[in-house]
Order: C-alpha cells, then structure tokens, then sequence
C-alpha cells in the first residue's frame, strides 16, 4: 500500500519539478553560466565588462524581441539581418547625400517597418509559408543593398554631417552614454524590454498574437483580424531591425552591404532559448532576454578565457541543445 | 475471444481515473461501452491494448492472464483500437496504408507493389466495401477513412475491435453501412466494443452493455432487459428527469432573414427566417451544407448571391468581426480546432472573444477580466480548478461550457449553435439545453444545427430542414416527428 501511494505521489512532484525547470530553465541556466565564467575570470565580474556586455547583448536583443512576436503568431522572420543592412544603408546614403541626418534615421527606421509590413503581405496575402516568404525577402533585400552601395562600405559617416545636433544625434545611437557610464543600446534594450512586456502582456494585441499563433482558426471566429496582426508583427521585426542597423552604423561609423548576416540565427537561437514554441502560441519576452543574455555571456566569456573560436561555436550549440531539449520535457 | 477485465486501477499524477474498473468481452458480441465523459472508457481500452499501463488489476485473455507492452503486441494477439480520431496517413494512397509498416517486399526492401494491391483489393472484397485502393486517403470522406481502418485491422485478423465514436463524423448512409458491417463481423465471430453516446444506436447495434461511472465499474445489462432511462440512471447514478427541460420564452420580433442564399453547388436558394426568443432547429444529413450555410451568415464564407437581413435591415457581413459586430455569435462545429485555443486557458479563451469589454483604449485591465471569467466560471457550472486552468484538461462538456460563455458574453442578438452537444456527455447536455432556454427566453434568436434527431425535435420550435443545399421544408415543432424530418432529410416530400 506505501508502495502504491508513492507510486501515485512521485509524477506529481516530478512534474511540477520540471514545469519550475520549463519556466526558469534559462534563467537559472544564465545565473549558473555568469556564477562559473566570474570564477574562474575575473576580469569576466568588472562592472565595466558587465556593462560592455550589455552593448554587445543589444544588437541580438532588439532583434529578438522583434524575432519573439513574429514566433509567437506562428510565424519566423529569415530577413531581420537582411533589412538590417537595407535601413543602415539607406540611412548612411541619405546622410551623405546631405539629407539631417535625424530625417535620415527617421526614414530608415520607416523603410525597415516596410520591408516587414512586405514579408507579412507575402505570409497573409499571397499565403506563402513564413520561411519561404522571408528567405525570399532575406534574398532581396541583401541584393537592393549591394545594388544601392555598389557592394562598397559607406565610411566616415559623422565627418560629412555638417550641424552639430544632427552630428550629435547619429553618434549618440551607438556611442553615447548616460551619466559617462551606461551605454546609450544598453538603455535602448531595456526600454525595449519594457515596451514589449506591456504590449505583449498588457494589451489586447498582444492577446491576438498570442491567439493568432495558439489557433487562428479558432482566433478568427471570434473577430480576430488574422492578416492584420501578423503583418504588423513582421512590421514590428522590420523596425527594430533598422533601429539595431542605426546603432551598428553609429558605432561603426560606417555603413556596409553585409551588415547584420547571419543575425537572424542568433535572434532564432536566443528565442528557442528563452523557451518561445517554434509553432507559436506560447513562450515570452522575459524567457527571450535570458536566451539573449546567455548567447552574451557565453560569447564574452569565451572571448575573456581566450577559447579557440572553433570551439566556442561547438559550446554554444550544445548549450542550446541542454536548453532546448530541457524545455522539451515540460 | 473471452476478455475479462476485473479490478483496474489507474492514475494519472495525483488524478485516479479508474479505480475498480472492468468489464466481460464475450466471443462474438457487439458490447456497448458506456458512461459520461471522462468516465474511463477509453482509459479502460488504452489499458486493454497496451497504450497504458496499469496500476492494479487483472486481464484474462481466452483464460490467460496477460499484459500487452504496447498496441503492437495487442495487435498480434488480435486486438485493434480503432480511435476517434483516424490514425491514417492522409497523404498516401489506401493500399499504402493498409500496408503501412507491414509492407509486402521482393527482399532488400523493395516492395512487391502487385501483390499488396492484391491483397488490399481482396480485403476489400471481402468486406464488400467499394473503395479504391489507389486513391489517396484525403480525397475520401470520413466514412470511407474509417472503413480502411477497419479493413486494415481484419486484415491482421482481427478479433477483437474497439471502436470509439466511430458515428460522429459518419453520415445517415455511412452510418447504415458501419452498422451492416458490423453487424456481418459479429456474424463471422468477430467481438465488438463500441464506445458512443448516441442512446438510439446502443440498442439497434448492441447484445449487452457496461455501465462506467467515476472510473468504476456499475454494471453489465442485456440491451433487451434495459431501456434508457436505465442506462441514464446507471450512469450518472440519480434521476435526469426530463431529457429536454421546458422553455418559457416569448417569440417576437424577426431578427435574421435570410433570402435566397446561393453559393453553386453548396447550397442555393436558402430562405428562412428566426424570431426572438425562438429556437430554429435545422436538420439534415452529414454533407447536406447546414454548417456552410451558417459559415456564409456569419461572413466566413462568401457566397454568391442573396440578402441577408437583421431586424429588418440589410447588412453586408464581410467576416467574422462584423459579424459580431451585427450582434451575431457563431458555436462552431469542431470545438477543438475552431471553438478553443486548446493549450490556452479558460480565462484567455473567454477574453479573446470579449477583448473591449476587458480593456480600456486596448490595455488589458486584469481585474475585468478576473471579474468576467469567474462570473463566466459561476453561471456555466463549468468543472476547473480555476480560471488558469488548460482548456485541453477539461472534459469535452465543460470544453463546450467555456465556449457557450465566451460566445454569451459578447452579447448576441442571434446565436447559431451547430452541433453544439456532439461528444458531450448527458448530464451536460442537459445543461448545455437549459442555458440555450435561458437565452432563448432573454430574447435572443437562436439556430440550433443538429445531427441528432430527438434533440432537434426536443428542443426546437420550427424545425429547417436541408437536403442537398437546398431547404426541403420549415415544420412546426408541434407537427414534426422523426419520419417527417427524415422523409425531408433524403429528399423527399411531405
């Protein structure tokens, strides 16, 4: 008989064992990485490298957060580092041809909000899979930026911006700083965050791209506007992929075709991570940054403890396995 | 073969589903297998076949006592589960599914195509069933998935079936043919266990019947000692009373017609009309385009010509959101896909419908929408742990409850209900027709679909019925019964 009432009492326990794990994995996984790395490195615990550390998070953070919207409402975004490259670009040749350049950043964070709204009408209208339509789009929008530059960077970007508060504005994208310390990105991703928690939890768009991903059959029968939420979800992606480009050419200093490649699988690995279901309806934006802070933490403290770059890309995938596959048991 | 099963006891986390649960198979009988939902039915024959393994308890097959790992090994010893929901591969053929696993080969893995279609069209034969074996598996109807099913089962000599629901998605003459099948299996010795809800067919189809209730056994009857109210009490172990409760609701004013309605060959010339307070049943065969006709009303399938009328005035409903807008609510046919976010909660399915009452200038306000569900938990008696509780663990009534209250609380003028009991369970049910009187009574117009017959008679005041695409008659309650209904159903007259 106490076998039996064991018998009955341990999955209970298990389970709700593993669904604390499913929900906090990945922060408790960051935790565990930043108490090991500080350790061993102590150059890792500076408060200088911390912060470092967040501007170096920013780039995949912003894009992830946009990335987590368009997973949740069942979609993927292949195009992100893409339209990266088209905004920055685009900005950078407005400047140079004489435009304010404030004007400039305006219209590329416009552009990128368009080059989305473009994927989302190829996902609803012309109802293609989202992988395909945003390779198309990824493809694309690569190719215009070639075509705009030449396949040549654009350089010396703040030398040609002739006022100062305009001059003044493009550098403080990517080099200023709050109080002499916090960097400007820094406090771009945590406003960032802040902004996508309410919308995504607070607010009744976000309930839509919650249902929308969960079953948007179900979704529309209740008035939901299918189309409408998930090309304002790929808009969403677009904008705060050229708000990561402006950043990037602000801190680079330059503007190139080949900007932001291979972006889009850092900002997929920091969802996954962050516990996001690849088929939409459940996951969040709290689980992302942790997905986009362990990718940080790893990168840096790899870099600090001087681990051969082969290695550190063989690290990173078996921590997103562990990760994955431990959200897969809930 | 003899089953018995005697004693189960299964758990699932801290949930005792059943607990002193069985039942006795005799060779060569159609046994019924009865209960409410979430009674330990299916639990009992995922166990019987190995999906499941048990806590407790003893299966004696002709005599011996076993326990089969896994369907597989059950398969071998005889025994199929054919599930509600068809386990077929809808993309290949039917001779590649009959085979599917157990292919016919020349060696090295190459398949002996010839001989497996053969074999697949002798089965076939043998059933006396006309499908053919080339044809890909979606492009059959549901009936004709279901005799693949079954044939791929007689096919590794099956002696024992388990069906579950198998009806629910059948139409009249799909339904009439499962029956003759089974009817012949039986005669070739075959045992049958079939899981329904449909009292009417229980006591056509079946020799004897087990009652389950709360996971435990109640008790095995011959079909001819027993009648329904018998097997209601037994179930559900107290008086129902009335099947259908009375309505006191006053019919006034017209709040939908509909005129002309035409889209091809789906369905044409559709007119009719409903009143406040009143309850329009509609009735017809499986196929006969009732669900497409209320999909065109509610804007989510465009037609090609015909009026549509709300309390007199023409509108044009281009999609669900002006449909809702127009004061109409829509309970759709498969609640899983279309009716729930299954993996959702019940709190957020019931706000997703009602998203401006929850919120200010599009911010949610989290006390509306604790206030909205706990009322919505209250008045559908609706069985959780609470609002975050996951539609997908709730038993298919109080699945259907949460999906009456989200649509309730937007407030409809009309409310087209289509199917709304199918795999309800009757205590329910009963609920589920009460709270259709109480808003018939609060004025609201409401269009009840429905495959089953007693329940449009019960429940309706005028009754529509559609064979073809085509409306065949409007009858008074009063002066229906289920020959006239069923004379129209097939597409004859009064």
């Amino acid at each position: 008989m106490a076998n039996k009432t064991a018998a009955v009492a341990a999955p209970t326990n298990k389970k709700s064992w593993t669904s604390y794990i499913g929900e906090y994995g990945a922060f408790i996984a960051l935790v565990f990485l930043v108490v090991v790395i500080s350790v061993v490195s102590p150059e890792f615990r500076t408060a200088g490298n911390f912060l470092n550390l967040l501007r170096q998070a920013t780039f995949n953070g912003l894009i992830a957060f946009g990335m987590t919207c368009v997973i949740l409402s069942d979609g993927i975004d292949l195009s992100v580092g893409s339209t990266l490259a088209l905004s920055a670009v685009i900005c950078a040749k407005l400047i140079m041809q004489g435009v304010p350049a404030i004007l400039a950043m305006i219209i590329a964070l416009i552009s990128g909000t368009l080059l989305g709204v473009v994927s989302g009408l190829l996902v609803t209208k012309g109802r293609l899979q989202p992988f395909i339509a945003t390779l198309i789009t990824m493809t694309a929008y690569r190719g215009f930026a070639l075509i705009l530059t030449d396949g040549k960077p654009i350089s010396n970007i703040a030398k040609s911006i002739g006022d100062r508060p305009n001059q003044f504005a493009f550098k403080l994208m990517g080099k200023g700083n709050l109080f002499g310390k916090i960097p400007i990105p820094a406090i771009l991703l945590i406003f960032a965050l802040v902004v996508f928690f309410f919308v995504l939890n607070k607010t009744t768009f976000g309930r839509k791209v919650y249902a929308t991903g969960s079953n948007a059959k179900c979704a529309k029968l209740v008035g939901v506007n299918i189309t409408k939420t998930k090309v304002i979800v790929y808009a969403i992606s677009g904008f705060m992929s050229a708000l990561t480009g402006l950043i990037l050419i602000s801190r680079l200093d330059s503007a190139q075709p080949t900007l932001g490649d291979g972006y889009e699988l850092d900002a997929i690995a920091a969802v996954a991570l962050g516990g996001t279901s690849m088929s939409g309806g459940r996951g969040k934006i709290t689980g992302t940054i942790a997905g986009v802070l362990i990718i940080a933490v790893l990168n840096n403290g790899m870099n600090l403890l001087e681990v051969s770059t082969y290695y550190q890309d063989v690290i990173k995938a078996v921590v997103i396995l562990v990760a994955v596959l431990s959200d897969r048991k809930r | 073969m003899k089953i018995e099963m005697k004693g189960i006891n299964k758990a699932f986390g801290s949930n005792q589903v059943l607990k002193d649960a069985g039942f006795v198979l005799e060779d060569g009988e159609v046994h019924a297998l009865m209960g409410e939902n979430g009674a330990g039915k299916s639990t009992l024959m995922k166990i019987l076949t190995g999906v499941y393994t048990r806590d407790a308890g003893t299966v004696i097959v002709d005599g011996k006592e076993v326990i089969y790992k896994s369907p597989q090994e059950a398969e071998k010893a005889g025994i199929v589960f054919i599930y509600q929901e068809l386990n077929v591969l809808f993309d290949l053929t039917v001779e590649e599914n009959l085979f599917m696993g157990k292919e016919i080969t020349k060696g090295f893995g190459i398949c002996d195509k010839k001989a497996m279609r053969k074999k697949a069209q002798e089965a076939m034969d043998k059933m006396g069933v006309k499908i053919p074996i080339n044809a890909v598996m979606s492009d059959l109807s549901v009936g004709q998935q279901q005799m693949v099913e079954i044939c791929k089962a007689l096919m590794v000599d099956a002696k024992v079936l388990i069906m579950d629901e198998p009806t629910a998605a059948l139409t009249q003459s799909e339904t009439e043919g499962l029956f003759k099948l089974i009817k012949s299996l039986r005669q070739k010795g075959v045992s049958i266990v079939y899981i329904s809800h449909r009292m009417e067919e229980i006591f056509e189809l079946c020799d004897r019947i087990t009652i389950l209730r709360d996971g435990t056994y109640v008790g095995t009857e011959k079909i001819k000692d027993i009648n329904m109210d018998d097997i209601v009490r037994m179930m559900i172990g107290r008086e129902i009373g009335v099947r259908f409760p009375a309505r006191d609701a006053k019919i006034g004013k017209e709040m939908l017609r509909v005129e002309g309605l035409t889209k091809g060959k789906t369905f044409k010339d559709v007119n009719f009309s409903v009143k406040a307070g009143e309850v329009l049943g509609v009735s017809g065969l499986m196929g006969a385009g009732r669900t497409e006709i209320m999909h065109a009303i509610f804007g989510n399938l465009p037609f090609e010509s015909g009026k549509i009328f709300i309390e007199g005035k023409e509108v044009a409903i281009k999609n669900a959101r002006e449909a809702i807008n127009a004061g109409i609510g829509f309970i759709t046919e498969d609640r899983k896909t279309e009716g729930l976010l299954l993996e959702k909660s019940i709190s957020e399915n019931i706000a997703l419908a009602n998203l401006g009452k929850i919120s200010d200038k599009s911010v949610v306000k989290k006390s509306k929408v604790d206030e909205l569900v706990k009322k919505g938990i209250d008045e559908f008696h609706i069985k959780c742990f609470g609002p975050d509780h996951e539609c997908n663990n709730l038993s298919g009534g109080n699945q259907q409850k949460v999906v009456f209250a989200k649509w309730v609380y937007t407030d409809p003028k009309i409310l087209i209900l289509d199917e709304p009991t199918r795999g309800v369970d009757i205590g329910a049910k009963k609920e589920i027709y009460s709270v259709i009187n109480n808003l018939a009574a609060k004025g609201v117009a409401i269009i009840l679909v429905s495959s089953e017959l007693p329940e449009v008679l019960g429940m309706s005041d005028r009754i529509m019925v559609v064979h073809e695409g085509k409306i065949t008659g409007i009858i008074d309650a009063k002066e229906a019964d289920q020959e006239k209904v069923m004379t129209l159903a097939t597409g004859g007259t009064l």
